[in-house]
C-alpha cells in the first residue's frame, strides 16, 4: 500500500519548529504543523511490510501501515478509526512520545524512518478538528463500579477503556486537577494543557467521574473504596525521585527536577501565583543534573525563565552518533540525541560524577565535580565499571541545581503500606500477568507496576489492566 | 497380505487411489479387415518399440505391464478348442473371457463353478474352460510371485438369445459374477480379475515387459492366431507392486495420459445410477450395477463407463464425444451442428478432463482420440496395402518409405477412425459430422435451454445493508485485511491479490483462533503425471459454463434431457441470483434452503441445522424443485452461519448417497465465501453457482466511503471482482490440469488437514485426511465464537474488525514464526557469530508453546543415552547436506545471488541458480579462491538461459516440476525487471517481459520426464539429475516413478515454503505441509525399495537444527533453506518482492536500492554453521555420531500430547511416524547410484567419429542409421564440445551427420553450434530442444510417393528454450512448435496448435497452416507466415503480438535468404515455388511482431539513430 517506492521518490519530512529565539520567550508549544499535503506524501513513504516492526515497536500496537496508508489516501476519518482502535490518547504520544514506532521502522535500516509520530498527531488533530471525537458512551451499564486511583495516562487510558466496557468508573487524583504527570510533569511547551482539558471533557461526557484533591491512603482510607467497588485498579505513578544523597545536598537551591516542573506549569495554568522566595531560575546560573528527558524539561523551562546559564551534566559518556555493533536495529537507538531543549542555548557534558555541592549561608553556590571513565562491558553482566579519573575534578558556580536522575518506583507510604500489596524486587507493586495483585481485585498499572516509563507505555499499561479488570469482573457470571 | 489387486492397502501416508500410470499406445489394423498373423507380430513389434516408454521397477525383469488386444481369433479357438473337446458354435455366436484366477485351488474352482452358474441364469451356455498356456520362466520374479492362474471361459448363445443380444448377456455376466466374488470373502478374492469378455475382441496381458508378452503367451505366437486389429500398451506405473489386472489394454480402450477430474466422474456417474433407464437392459438394469468397479485406475474406471455406454447403445465413437469433448466453447471455425452435438450432451455428461491419447476398438472399429488440448502424442501412417498404424510415436514399425501414404498425427480433440466392416478410415470431420446431425440437436437446445440473459429482471434485489455490515462481517470472520489484502486488489484491478515470501502461520487446525472451514483443505495440483495447464495463453481450452436443474436420462436421446439453465459463469451477482430463485421455466424451479444455526443451541447447532437441511433438501426433491440454494442470509445477533462449505458439500453428498444427486443443482448464497479459494472449495464440493453477497456489499461500502480510487462506480468493481474471480477459479482448476468448470464442480480435489475422519467421511466424503483433528463440534466452537465477537453481550471497546495478522504479522493477530522477535535475533546471531543469540533465536522458534505452527512442532524426539558432543560428525560435514533454494537471478538481486553462492561453495553446500540461467562469467572462479557458480543448475519450464553450456556447468542439475508457493502455476518476469544482465543471462531481450508456463511443455506424463532425465543426463553425465517436486497426497506415489525414471535426486517441497511472488490463495492454500510430503515419499519409496537409489532432500521453512533432525528422521538425506539464508543477508520480510522496491536490496533489481544490500557470505555461513551445530548437539543428547544414521529413523519420534488445545487435542500422527514393514536389506537412506544405461547411446559412436573434430575444430561428415529407440541423438556429443568450447562451440558445420530412419525423442537437443544434423526421415518429439548453436535438418526420404508439405515431419514441442541455432524441416510440425524459442531460426512447412508460445527470440518461418492460438504469450522474436487462405487471422491469438505485411528491407531480406537455405537444405518445392514466384508470394506472407518486443527495438533504433545524428552534429 502507500506508494511503491515511495520511500525512495519522497524525502522525509518533519515538522518545522518556531526558532530558539522566539520560542523561549514563552511557555507554549512550538511546533508548526506540517501541511496535510506533505502529511499525505510523508504516509506515502511507508513500505507496508510483511512485517511492521513499528507496530512491534510500538507498546500499545498502533496499526500504523494501516493509517499511514489512509492518510495518504485521504482517508482521515478511516485512519481515525483505526488509530482510535488502539491508542485512547493519540493527542498525548503525538506530542510527548519519543516514538520508539520509528526506531524500529524497517526504512530506517538505511534511510530516515517514515514520521510515524507526525501523521498519528495530525490524524487525531484532523479527527478533533473535523468533530469526529463525539462522546461515544457504552450501550450498556453493567452496574459494575470500579476506581481507578491516579489519574495520570495509566490511570485515563484504564478508566477510558473500563467504561467503555460498560462498568462505572471513578477516578481519583490527590492533586487539584487531573492529568497527572501529563498536567504536572511535562512542560506546557511539550504539551499544552487545553490538550488534556479536551480529552478530559470527552471521557467526562461518556461517563467517566473524577474525584480529585483526594489522596487515597491519606485522605480516605483504601479499604472505604475496596467496600464501594468491585475493582480498583492503582496507577499511582512511580513518583519517588532518586536523590544523590552527597555532601551540600541540603542546601537551599538544590532541588528535585520535579519540584522546579510542576510549580511552572501551575504557574501557566494560573494555579499558583509567584511568590518572591519561589524556585526560580531567573537570572540564575543552573546546573541540571540528568541528561533524559525530564532533564532536557528542566533546561527548556530554566531557559524560559530567564536563567543567566544552563548547564546539563550526565553521568554516563556521550552516546555515539550511530547505531553500534551490539546496539543493532530494531532495538532502540542508544544515539546521542539532542533534545529540543537542548537546542535553546545550554552546554552539555558527560561522564561527570558529582562529588558534592557547596555554599555559603546555606545557599548552594558551587558544584564539586569529577570526570569519569567506563570500563568495557562485562561479557556476562553486560555492566561496565565506572572510574574516577585522577586529577580530573573542577568546581563549577551554580545558583539552582535540578536533579533530574529519575524515580526510585512508586511512594509506598499511604495507600500502598495500608494495603499490604506486594512489591516486585524493583520497588514496584507487584502483580500477575492479568496485572491483579496479590489482593483479589485490586490491580496496579502504569509507572507504579512497572516503573518509571514512557507516557505510551502508560497507556498501554491502563488498557491491559482494563482488560483484566473487565474480564474480572464478567467471570462470575458465566 | 500380497495380493496382486494393484496395490498394497492403505498404510502410513500411503492411499493406493493415488496411483498413477501412463505409457506408450499403439495399434496397427487392417483397414478392409483382413484378418493375418502378421498383423498380430506387428502389434508386438510395436510394443517393443515402445519398451521404452514403459518402466521396470526394483526388480529389473519385471515390467509395469504390456498388453493386446485382437479381434477374437476363430481359427485358432477352434483348433485350440477342439484339443479340449469344447465344441464351439459358429464364428460371432460364441465369446470368450480371458480371467485371472487365484492361485488357491478351492477357490478357483469354486469361482470357475460360480461363474458356469451365472453364465446358465444369465442366457447363456457354459462351453468349457481352456488353459492359456504361458511360460513363467520369462518373466520377473516379483511378477512370478503373484501370478495368477490364467484361464479361458467359452460361453454359446443360450436358448432364449439372439445373436446380437450377446456381447450385452456377456457384459451382464461379467458384472453379476464380478460383484459376487467382490463382495464374498475369499482370501485371494483380488487375484480374480476378467480382461476381456467377449464375442469379438480378446486381451492378453500381465505383469510383463512389452518384449515379454509373446514369449509368456505362446498363443501369440501361434501362426495361426490371425486379426485384423491389434492394439497394444506397454506401461509406465509410478510404482513396482505387482498389478496384473491394472496391465492395459482394458476390454475397450488402452490410455495414455490421465483423468484428472477422475473424482467428479465418478461421484457424478454413481449419482446418475439410480437414474438410469434403458430400453435395452429394461428391468435388467440393476444388474450392471455399480458400473464402475472401485479402486481402479482412473483408465479402468473410463473404460467400465464407456463400456457401459457402448452396450446400452451408443456407438463407440459417439460415447468417446460424449466423454471427451472437444474444446467447442470458444471454437471460432467449429460449425454449429457440431457445437450443438457438444452443448446438448454437456447436459448429460461432464467432460472426462485430463491429458489423454486414447485407442480403443469394438472388434470392429478401431480408433484414437486425443484430449482438448493435444497434451499426448499421437503419430500415425497409412500404407498403401491398407495398414493404419497409430503410435505415441513415429516409426515404430519399418514401413518402406514408398508404401506411405500419409503420415499423420493426431490433433487436439480428434479423433481417427477405422471401421474394417466398411474397410475404410473416417477421419475427424466426416465422423463428427455424422453424430452431429443425428438428431436435431440444434432444434432441442433451442426449444429447452435457455439462459439467465432469457429470464425476466427480478423486482427485488438486495443491496448493502451499513447498517449491519460490520457485525455480519464479524459473525463470518472478516478482519480488515480481508478488505485490504484480499478484496481491495480484486475489486479495484480486476486482479488476484499477490505476496510473497511462503506461509509462516499456525496450519488452521493449531491456531487458537477460530479458522474458516475452507482453510483445512489444500488444493491438489498436477505434477509429473499430468500437467498443468495455462490458463491465461490456452484459454481456447476453458471453459466456465455450468448447467442448472435436474439431469436427464444417460441413456436416452431426447430433448428432454436439455431442459437446463446455462449459467455462462458460476459467480453470480445479487441481481443474477435473484433471477435464479425466481426462475419457473420448463420445470426448473428453485427452492431456498437456511443454513443457519440457533446460537442457543451450542456447538450442536451446525450438526442439527444440517440434518434439517438434508430433510429440507429431501422434500424439496420430492416436491420437484430442481434448483437448491443454500443461503447464510438469515444471520442476526440469534443465528450462526453454518459454514457454507460445510452445507454444501454435507449436502452433496448426502445427496449422492441418496442416489438423487443429478435431480437438482446446488446454488450458495453465502457471506463468507471471499478468496478464490473459498470460492474453489465451494464448487470442489459440488456448489454449481456461488453468489458471494458480502463481498459485493463490502465494496459497496468501501465505494461510498471513498476508500476506493474515485471514479470507480459499484458496477464496474463487482465486475471486476467477477473477473477476478473468474481468473482465479481458472488458475485453481487449471493447476490440475482442468480445464472446465463443469468437471472440477464436485470433483473433491483437495486434501483435508486437520479434520477427523467421521467428520470427513460423513460431510466431504473421499477426502483424505490423514491426520485426524477437528469434527464438527470444533466447527460449532468457531461459528460461535465469530457470532459472538459480532453480537457481545457487552460493550465492546471499538466497532472495527480485528486486525487479521494472517498475511502480516499483527500484534494481536495471527502467530508467525518470523517476527519481530525472532528475525532480529537471527540477524544479530550471524552478524555477531555469536551461537548463544542464534541459540536464543532457536529458542524462540522451537517452543512448542509459543510456537505450535507446524506439523513438527508436534513431535518429540524419544529420550536415549547421550555422547558427548565431540563424537559427533563436524559441523563442516553435515553442512555438505545443506543446500538454499532455487531464487532465480532476476527475483533476486545479483548481490544477493552471489552472496549465496560463495557461501555455499565455501562450505561444500548447494546453491541453486533458480529459473533465470547464470552468468557463463561465474563458471570459473574468482582470483581469490570464491566460486560464484551454482552448482545447481535448475531447469524450469520457461527454460529460460538452459545452454548446454549452463547444463555442463552443473554438480546437480534440477529438473523443477513445480514450486511450493504456487505449485501448478508459471511465472512472470515483467519487463521492467528485465535489465540488460538479465536478459543477457536469461537469453531473452532486455525490456520484454518473461512468462515462464506452468507446464514443462516436454513433460505432460511420467515417460516424458524419464526422457528429460536422460535427455540432462546426455548433456551432462557427471551431473546428478533432481526432481523437484511438492508435497501433496500422492506424492510418494510420484516419487517412487521419478526414481524408476532414474532421478538422482529428489526434493519434496512443502507449501509453507517458497519466497516468490506468488497469488496469496496459492501461498496459503496449494499443497502441503513438508512433514506428510517428505514422510510420504520416504514411506512410498521404501515400500517399492527404491529409496536407496536416490537422496532425499526435503525444504519447507526450516528454520533450526531441531527443524533439520526431525524432518530428517521424517526421511530426508538433505536440506533446503530460502527464507532463512535471505533473512541472514538482511531480508525483512517486508513481503513485497513482487514490486521490485526491497528496501534492504535483497528482492529488486533497482540499481539504488541494490546498494542497499549489507549482506555478506560470512552471515550465510554462519547461519548454516549454527543449525550444524545445533544438529549436533541434538544428535549428542541422542546419542548417534554419524547424520546417515538418523535418516529415516522415524522410530525416534513420537507425538507431543496436546490435549489442551481446543482443536488439536485430536490430532493422530501415527500416518507420518508409520513406518513400512519391509525386509531387513531394504535401504532407508540414500546407499546406491541409479543406473543410468547411457552406454547404449549412439551418441558414444558419434563422438568417437568426430574426436579431431571436437578436440580441434577439424570438420568431420559421416553416415548413421537411426531408429525411434534412439533418444537424444547428439547431446551427448555437444556435452562434449561444450565442455572444451562453452557455448562458443565449433566453427559452423565442423561436425557433419547424415542419418536415416526415424528418429527417437530429443533428436539433437541441446545441439551444440558446429553440429549439423541432417535426417532423411522422420522425427518424434523434442527435436531441437534447447539447441544451443547446432544445425537440424529434416526432410522425408526421397523414395516417398506423398507430398512432403502435407504430411508430418517432426513431433510437438520441437525446438522448446531453444537458445541459438538453425533447423529446417520439409514437412508438418506438430503442436507447440518454437515453444519458448530464444533465440532459434526455423523453417518449417506447417505446424499444429499453440505455435510459437511463450517465443522470446529468434525467427520462425512458417510456410504453411498454422493451427489455433498460436503466439500465446509470445513477448518476442518474430514469425513470418505464409497465409495462403488468408485465414491466420483467426488462428492467431493476438493478446500480445500484431500483425503486419512484410515490407521493410531487412524483414524482406530476412524471409527471403531463410526460405532460400530452406530450399538449398531441403530441396523444399514449397520453398522452391515461393522464391520463383516471389514478387506475387510475398505479399501473402505476414509478420507477426509482439507488441512489447517491437516498442524495445524500435526504441533502441531510435536511440541508435540519435546517436548517430549526434555524431554527425559534432
Amino acid at each position: 500500500m502507500g506508494e511503491i517506492k515511495g520511500f525512495i521518490k519522497y524525502k522525509r519530512k518533519d515538522v518545522e519548529k518556531e526558532s530558539p529565539e522566539s520560542r523561549v520567550k514563552h511557555f507554549n508549544e512550538f511546533t508548526l504543523p506540517l501541511k496535510e499535503a506533505d502529511i499525505t506524501v510523508q504516509g506515502a513513504r511507508c513500505m507496508d511490510c510483511g512485517i511492521p516492526f513499528c507496530q512491534s515497536g510500538c507498546p500499545v500496537g498502533n496499526i500504523i501501515p494501516d493509517w499511514n496508508d489512509l492518510v495518504y489516501r485521504n482517508q482521515w476519518a478511516s485512519a481515525a478509526e483505526r488509530l482510535f482502535k488502539t491508542n485512547n490518547f493519540p493527542e498525548f504520544t503525538g506530542r510527548v512520545c519519543p516514538a520508539p514506532c520509528e526506531n524500529s521502522c524497517v526504512l530506517a535500516i538505511n534511510q530516515p524512518a517514515v514520521t510515524i509520530k507526525n501523521i498519528e498527531l495530525s490524524i487525531i488533530e484532523k479527527a478533533f478538528g473535523e468533530g469526529w471525537v463525539t462522546p461515544r458512551p457504552p450501550k450498556i451499564r453493567t452496574g459494575k463500579r470500579v476506581a481507578v486511583i491516579g489519574s495520570g495516562p495509566s490511570g485515563l487510558a484504564a478508566a477510558d477503556q473500563i467504561n467503555k466496557y460498560g462498568h462505572v468508573v471513578t477516578v481519583y487524583e490527590k492533586n487539584e486537577t487531573p492529568g497527572g504527570l501529563l498536567r504536572f510533569g511535562i512542560p506546557d511547551f511539550k504539551l499544552e494543557k487545553w490538550v488534556i482539558e479536551r480529552r478530559l471533557k470527552v471521557m467526562y461526557e461518556e461517563g467517566v467521574n473524577f474525584i480529585t484533591q483526594t489522596n487515597i491512603g491519606i485522605d480516605i482510607p483504601i479499604k472505604d473504596l475496596a467496600k464501594q467497588y468491585d475493582a480498583i485498579v492503582l496507577c499511582g505513578g512511580a513518583e519517588q525521585p532518586r536523590d544523590m544523597p552527597v555532601p551540600g545536598r541540603e542546601l537551599e537551591g538544590v532541588y528535585f527536577a520535579m519540584q522546579f516542573l510542576s510549580r511552572q506549569n501551575r504557574v501557566n495554568a494560573g494555579q499558583l501565583i509567584e511568590p518572591v522566595e519561589a524556585i526560580s531560575a531567573k537570572g540564575k546560573k543552573v546546573v541540571v543534573l540528568g541528561g533524559g528527558d525530564t532533564g532536557s524539561d528542566c533546561v527548556g523551562t530554566s531557559i524560559r525563565q530567564g536563567a543567566a546559564s544552563v548547564q546539563n551534566f550526565e553521568l554516563m559518556p556521550r552516546s555515539p552518533k550511530e547505531r553500534t555493533e551490539d546496539n543493532p536495529w530494531p532495538q532502540w537507538a542508544f544515539i546521542e540525541r539532542a533534545s529540543s531543549s537542548h537546542e535553546e542555548g545550554c552546554e552539555r557534558d558527560f561522564s561527570i560524577l558529582t562529588k558534592r555541592f557547596s555554599g555559603v549561608d546555606g545557599r548552594l553556590k558551587k558544584l564539586h565535580c569529577v570526570r569519569v571513565e567506563f570500563s568495557a562491558k562485562d561479557p556476562v553482566t553486560g555492566r561496565q565499571q565506572m572510574k574516577e579519573i585522577e586529577g580530573s575534578e573542577f568546581e563549577v558556580e551554580a545558583d539552582l541545581v535540578l536533579l533530574a536522575l529519575g524515580f526510585t518506583g512508586p511512594v509506598k507510604n499511604g495507600m500502598l503500606d495500608e494495603l499490604r500489596v506486594d512489591i516486585d524486587e524493583r520497588g514496584n507493586v507487584k502483580t500477575g500477568t492479568d496485572r491483579m495483585t496479590n489482593i483479589p481485585g485490586v490491580f496496579a498499572a502504569g509507572d507504579m507496576r512497572r516503573g518509571q516509563s514512557l507516557v505510551v507505555w502508560a497507556i498501554n499499561e491502563g488498557r491491559a489492566a482494563a482488560e483484566s479488570v473487565n474480564r474480572f469482573l464478567s467471570e462470575p457470571l458465566r | 497380505m500380497i495380493d496382486n489387486s494393484g496395490f498394497p492397502e492403505q498404510q502410513g501416508l500411503y492411499y493406493p487411489e493415488f496411483e498413477k500410470d501412463s505409457c506408450g499406445v499403439g495399434f496397427v489394423t487392417h483397414i478392409k479387415g483382413e484378418k493375418s498373423h502378421e498383423i498380430i507380430r506387428n502389434g508386438i513389434k510395436i510394443l517393443e518399440s515402445l519398451s521404452h516408454r514403459g518402466a521396470c521397477g526394483c526388480d529389473p525383469l519385471t515390467g509395469d505391464g504390456a498388453g493386446i488386444m485382437i479381434q477374437i481369433p476363430d481359427e485358432f479357438f477352434r483348433k485350440e478348442c477342439a484339443k479340449i473337446n469344447i465344441d464351439l458354435p459358429p464364428e460371432g455366436e460364441y465369446g470368450v473371457g480371458f480371467i485371472f484366477l487365484p492361485p488357491i485351488l478351492e477357490e478357483r474352482s469354486q469361482i470357475q463353478v460360480w461363474f458356469e452358474k451365472v453364465i446358465k441364469e444369465e442366457g447363456g451356455k457354459f462351453l468349457g474352460w481352456r488353459e492359456v498356456p504361458h511360460d513363467s520362466s520369462k518373466i520377473g520374479t516379483v511378477a512370478r510371485s503373484v501370478e495368477p492362474v490364467l484361464q479361458q471361459v467359452f460361453i454359446g448363445l443360450g436358448k432364449n438369445t439372439k445373436p446380437e443380444d450377446l456381447e450385452k448377456r456377456l457384459y451382464i455376466i461379467r458384472k453379476q459374477i464380478w460383484n459376487k466374488i467382490n463382495t464374498s470373502d475369499m482370501y485371494q478374492k483380488t487375484y480374480f480379475y476378467i480382461c476381456s469378455l467377449s464375442s469379438r475382441t480378446i486381451v492378453y496381458k500381465g505383469q510383463l515387459l512389452a518384449q515379454q508378452l509373446d514369449q509368456f503367451y505362446p498363443d501369440l505366437a501361434d501362426p495361426d492366431i490371425k486379426s485384423a486389429i491389434a492394439m497394444v500398451h506397454s506401461r509406465y506405473s509410478t510404482n513396482t507392486f505387482p498389478t496384473w489386472a491394472l496391465a492395459h489394454p482394458h476390454r475397450m480402450i488402452a490410455h495414455n495420459g490421465e483423468i484428472n477430474a477422475l473424482r467428479g466422474n465418478i461421484n457424478w456417474m454413481q449419482a446418475r445410477e439410480n437414474q438410469l433407464k434403458s430400453e435395452i437392459f429394461g428391468n435388467e438394469i440393476n444388474k450392471i450395477l455399480r458400473v464402475i468397479a472401485p479402486n481402479k485406475s482412473d483408465s479402468a474406471t473410463f473404460d467400465n463407463v464407456l463400456e457401459m455406454l457402448v452396450i446400452s447403445g451408443r456407438s463407440i465413437p459417439h460415447a468417446m464425444m460424449m466423454m471427451i469433448p472437444e474444446a467447442w466453447k470458444s471454437h471460432e471455425t467449429m460449425s454449429q451442428e457440431k457445437k450443438d452435438f457438444y452443448k446438448y450432451h454437456s447436459c448429460l455428461m461432464e467432460p472426462w478432463d485430463g491429458p489423454a491419447s486414447i485407442t480403443f476398438s469394438d472388434g470392429r472399429y478401431v480408433g484414437a482420440v486425443l484430449d482438448r488440448n493435444g497434451l499426448r502424442p499421437s503419430r500415425y501412417c497409412i500404407t498403401s496395402d491398407d495398414i493404419v498404424i497409430m503410435a505415441s510415436e513415429t516409426g515404430v514399425l519399418p514401413v518402406e518409405p514408398e508404401k506411405i501414404l500419409v503420415k499423420e498425427r493426431l490433433q487436439p480433440g480428434k479423433m481417427f477412425l477405422v471401421d474394417t466392416v466398411e474397410g475404410r478410415i473416417i477421419d475427424d470431420t466426416e465422423l463428427k459430422h455424422q453424430y452431429a446431425v443425428r438428431n436435431p440437436y440444434g432444434k432441442w437446445l433451442k426449444d429447452n435451454m435457455f439462459e439467465l440473459d432469457d429470464l425476466p429482471e427480478p423486482k427485488e434485489v438486495q443491496g448493502l445493508n451499513e447498517k449491519t455490515l460490520s457485525e455480519r462481517q464479524k459473525a463470518f470472520g472478516y478482519t480488515l485485511e480481508d478488505s485490504k489484502i484480499i478484496i481491495q486488489p480484486m475489486a479495484v484491478n480486476g486482479e488476484e491479490p499477490i505476496g510473497s515470501m511462503g506461509s509462516d502461520t499456525p496450519l488452521a487446525v493449531l491456531s487458537y483462533r477460530p479458522q474458516m472451514l475452507y482453510n483445512y483443505f489444500k488444493q491438489l495440483f498436477a505434477q509429473v503425471t499430468n500437467p498443468p495447464i495455462d490458463s491465461i495463453r490456452e484459454e481456447i481450452v476453458m471453459s466456465a459454463d455450468i448447467l442448472l436443474g435436474c439431469e436427464g436420462n444417460l441413456l436416452s436421446e431426447t430433448p428432454e434431457n436439455c431442459k437446463r439453465l446455462r449459467v455462462t459463469h458460476p459467480i453470480v451477482t445479487n441481481r443474477e441470483l435473484e433471477k435464479i430463485r425466481n426462475v419457473n421455466r420448463g420445470g426448473i424451479k428453485s427452492k431456498t434452503l437456511s443454513c443457519v444455526f440457533k446460537k442457543k443451541d451450542g456447538v450442536r447447532g451446525p450438526e442439527m441445522a444440517l440434518e434439517a437441511l438434508f430433510k429440507e433438501a429431501d422434500q424439496a426433491i420430492k416436491k420437484g424443485f430442481s434448483i437448491l440454494i443454500i443461503s447464510d442470509r438469515d444471520v442476526n445477533s440469534e443465528n450462526a452461519p453454518v459454514p457454507s462449505l460445510l452445507a454444501c458439500a454435507g449436502l452433496n453428498n448426502h445427496l449422492v448417497r441418496q442416489g438423487a444427486r443429478t435431480e437438482v443443482s446446488l446454488v450458495v448464497e453465502t457471506g463468507d465465501a471471499r478468496e478464490t479459494h473459498h470460492l474453489a472449495v465451494l464448487l470442489g464440493y459440488g456448489a454449481e453457482v456461488i453468489n458471494p453477497y458480502m463481498l459485493f456489499e463490502i465494496i459497496e461500502n468501501d465505494i461510498n466511503n471513498g476508500i476506493y480510487p474515485a471514479g470507480l462506480t459499484f458496477e464496474h468493481a463487482q465486475q471486476n471482482i467477477l473477473k477476478a474471480a473468474k481468473k482465479g477459479l481458472y488458475k485453481i482448476i487449471a493447476k490440475m490440469g482442468i480445464s472446465t468448470i463443469q468437471s472440477y464442480c464436485g470433483a473433491q480435489i483437495f486434501e483435508a488437514i486437520g479434520l477427523n475422519e467421521d467428520f470427513v467421511k460423513k460431510y466431504f466424503t473421499s477426502t483424505p485426511t490423514r491426520i485426524g483433528g477437528a469434527g464438527i463440534i470444533e466447527v460449532g466452537e468457531s461459528q460461535i465464537m465469530k457470532h459472538n465477537h459480532a453480537y457481545p453481550e457487552e460493550n465492546t471497546t471499538d466497532n472495527l474488525l480485528d486486525p487479521g495478522g494472517e498475511y502480516q504479522w499483527r500484534q494481536t493477530g495471527e502467530h508467525h514464526q518470523y517476527n519481530p522477535q525472532t528475525i532480529p535475533l537471527l540477524q544479530q546471531a550471524v552478524r555477531s557469530g555469536s551461537y548463544k543469540i542464534f541459540k536464543q533465536y532457536a529458542a524462540l522458534v522451537n517452543d512448542k508453546e509459543l510456537n505450535l505452527t507446524s506439523i513438527r512442532s508436534l513431535l518429540r524426539f524419544r529420550k536415549s543415552n547421550p555422547i558427548p558432543v565431540e563424537e559427533v560428525e563436524s559441523a563442516g560435514e553435515i553442512m555438505k547436506r545443506f543446500a538454499t533454494g532455487a531464487m532465480s537471478y532476476g527475483s533476486i538481486s545479483k548481490e544477493a545471488h552471489e552472496t549465496l553462492a560463495i557461501a555455499m561453495n565455501r562450505i561444500g553446500g548447494f546453491s541453486n541458480t533458480g529459473e533465470g540461467g547464470e552468468d557463463p562469467a561465474r563458471f570459473k572462479k574468482d582470483d581469490n579462491g570464491d566460486w560464484r557458480r551454482s552448482r545447481i543448475k535448475q531447469v524450469a519450464p520457461g527454460r529460460f538461459g538452459v545452454t548446454i553450456d549452463y547444463l555442463v556447468n552443473a554438480d546437480q542439475i534440477q529438473i523443477k516440476m513445480a514450486q511450493g508457493a504456487k505449485p501448478g502455476e508459471g511465472g512472470q518476469l515483467p519487463g521492467h525487471k528485465v535489465s540488460e544482465e538479465i536478459a543477457r543471462t536469461r537469453h531473452t531481450i532486455p525490456g520484454v517481459g518473461l512468462i515462464s508456463p506452468p507446464p514443462h511443455h516436454d513433460i505432460y506424463s511420467i515417460e516424458d520426464l524419464a526422457q528429460l532425465i536422460y535427455d540432462l543426463k546426455n548433456a551432462n553425465a557427471k551431473a546428478d539429475i533432481s526432481v523437484k517436486l511438492v508435497s501433496e497426497i500422492g506424492v510418494g506415489t510420484i516419487a517412487a516413478g521419478v526414481a524408476k525414471a532414474k532421478a538422482d535426486h529428489i526434493l519434496v517441497s512443502g507449501f509453507e515454503g517458497g519466497t516468490g511472488a506468488s497469488p496469496l490463495t496459492s501461498i496459503k492454500h496449494a499443497g502441503l505441509p513438508i512433514e506428510l510430503g517428505i514422510a510420504e515419499a520416504q514411506q512410498v519409496l521404501v515400500m517399492n525399495d527404491l529409496r536407496g537409489r536416490v537422496r532425499l532432500q526435503a525444504d519447507g521453512q526450516i528454520k533450526t537444527g531441531r527443524d533439520v533432525v526431525v524432518i530428517a528422521m521424517l526421511g530426508a538425506d538433505e536440506f533446503g533453506f530460502a527464507t532463512s539464508a535471505l533473512i541472514s543477508m538482511g531480508c525483512t520480510l517486508q513481503r513485497k518482492c513482487h514490486q521490485n522496491s526491497c528496501s534492504v536490496g535483497i528482492a529488486t533489481q533497482d540499481e539504488e536500492l541494490r546498494k542497499n544490500f549489507a549482506g555478506k557470505p560470512e552471515h550465510v555461513i554462519n547461519f548454516f554453521t549454527f543449525i550444524a551445530e545445533e544438529v549436533r548437539e541434538i544428535m549428542a543428547e541422542l546419542g548417534f555420531r554419524r547424520f546417515s544414521d538418523i535418516v529415516g529413523r522415524v522410530d525416534l519420534l513420537e507425538s507431543e500430547d496436546l490435549v489442551n488445545h481446543w482443536k488439536a487435542k485430536n490430532l493422530d500422527l501415527t500416518k507420518i511416524l508409520h513406518k513400512p514393514s519391509v525386509p531387513p536389506y531394504v535401504a532407508i537412506g540414500h546407499i546406491e547410484k541409479q543406473i543410468h544405461d547411457l552406454g547404449r547411446a549412439i551418441d558414444l559412436k558419434l563422438i568417437e567419429a568426430s574426436r579431431d573434430a571436437i578436440e580441434n575444430n577439424t570438420p568431420v561428415k559421416f553416415n548413421s542409421k537411426i531408429n525411434n529407440t534412439n533418444l537424444a541423438v547428439g547431446t551427448m556429443l555437444s556435452s562434449e564440445i561444450a565442455r572444451l568450447h562453452g557455448l562458443a562451440g565449433l566453427h559452423e558445420d565442423t561436425i557433419q551427420i547424415d542419418f536415416k530412419g526415424s528418429a527417437g525423442q530429443s533428436f539433437g537437443a541441446f545441439l551444440s553450434r558446429g553440429v549439423t544434423l541432417t535426417l532423411e526421415g522422420d522425427a518424434n518429439d523434442y527435436v531441437g530442444k534447447g539447441l544451443s548453436g547446432g544445425k537440424i535438418i529434416v526432410y522425408p526420404p526421397k523414395e516417398v510417393k506423398f507430398v512432403p508439405e502435407e504430411n508430418i515431419i517432426v513431433g510437438n514441442v520441437v525446438l522448446y528454450g531453444a537458445i541459438q541455432g538453425e533447423v529446417y524441416f520439409r514437412g508438418l510440425a506438430g503442436e507447440r512448435f518454437a515453444v519458448r524459442n530464444s533465440g532459434a531460426s526455423a523453417v518449417v512447412e506447417g505446424i499444429g496448435a499453440h505455435g510459437c508460445e511463450y517465443m522470446t527470440g529468434g525467427r520462425v518461418v512458417i510456410l504453411g497452416p498454422t493451427g489455433r492460438n498460436f503466439a500465446a504469450g509470445m513477448s518476442g522474436g518474430i514469425a513470418y507466415v505464409w497465409d495462403k487462405n488468408g485465414d491466420f487471422d483467426i488462428n492467431c491469438n493476438k493478446a500480445m503480438v500484431e500483425l503486419f505485411r512484410i515490407e521493410t528491407r531487412q524483414d524482406l531480406d530476412e524471409l527471403w535468404a531463410m526460405i532460400e537455405n530452406h530450399y538449398r537444405y531441403t530441396n523444399s518445392s514449397v520453398a522452391k515455388n515461393i522464391l520463383s514466384d516471389w514478387d506475387n508470394i510475398v505479399g501473402q506472407f505476414v509478420k507477426v511482431y509482439p507488441t512489447d518486443y517491437r516498442r524495445v527495438i524500435e526504441e533502441n533504433l531510435a536511440a541508435t539513430e540519435r546517436e548517430r545524428i549526434e555524431s554527425i552534429v559534432k
